[in-house]
């Protein structure tokens, strides 16, 4: 199953949608608890950083019997200095994104933590491409 | 102690969930930071901060976090309600502070995650 969205960047009242839906998605699926709440922990935080750093995103969800894959695309300033950037406590977010309870530079360490494969690329000036792969199988990681 | 004993003990008032103030609090979890509760992994909590935006219920909604006490009376906009009611989730505005909150609910029995 293939499930697609978009984020727009800079629009902090609708941050959380994508996750919330996938939230949804997941529940009808019975999808075990524990692992969709990895999926929807790290896909929100994800989809505050694209919302909180880049111009838009897309991101794309394909489910299998065996594992869920999120690809998250976007088109935003990218990150220089991607060990740095996964660094705890280090952030560039500005003062509107911690005003929101974020910005504090746990983002990508909370995407880490919850799911089992991070692949994060990243073009400075063109865009940023984070691969999150978690198995569904709580005993599978 | 029930949401409702929570409530009436830091002289809370709640703003939506009326309906499930009989079920039990174990645990309570004070931040200002989304990001610290997310990191939370126990469920049924009680959360109490003093930041009142739409991330402070999405962050819950994500952390099956189902009741959430407002300190330094800060107000809960039309916006933050209508997203709690469709979580089915309890508010409860509270004048005190974070500190204040957190001591007389540890006092009256409420745990600590960490």
């Amino acid at each position: 199953m293939q499930y697609r969205f978009k984020i727009a960047g800079g629009d902090f009242s609708n941050a959380g949608t994508v996750a919330s839906s996938v939230k949804k998605i997941l529940r009808q699926l019975n999808i075990d608890h524990g692992v969709s709440k990895r999926i929807v922990i790290a896909l929100y935080e994800a989809e505050v950083n694209v919302v909180a750093h880049a111009y838009s995103g897309i991101v794309e969800i394909d489910i299998d019997n065996e594992k869920l894959r999120v690809t998250i695309t976007d088109q935003g300033p990218g990150i220089p200095d991607i060990p740095k950037a996964m660094e705890e406590g280090f952030s560039t977010a500005s003062p509107q994104v911690r005003e929101m309870g974020f910005g504090a530079g746990m983002g990508l360490s909370n995407i880490k933590r919850n799911c089992d494969i991070l692949n994060i690329t990243s073009e400075p000036g063109a865009g940023t491409n984070v691969e999150m792969i978690t198995y569904l199988k709580p005993d599978a990681r | 102690m029930t949401i409702k004993e929570i409530a009436e003990r830091i002289n809370g008032r709640v703003i939506c969930g009326e309906e499930k103030l009989s079920e039990v609090i174990e645990f309570a979890f004070s931040s200002d930071l989304m990001s610290d509760v997310l990191k939370v992994d126990r469920e049924n909590i009680l959360l109490i901060t003093g930041l009142a935006n739409l991330q402070t219920i999405r962050t819950s909604e994500m952390s099956d976090i189902n009741c959430i006490v407002f300190a330094r009376n800060k107000k809960i906009n039309s916006e933050i309600l209508s997203l709690a009611e469709e979580n089915g989730m309890v508010l409860i505005e509270c004048p005190h502070s974070v500190f204040k909150i957190s001591g007389e609910l540890y006092n009256a029995g409420i745990n600590p995650l960490y």
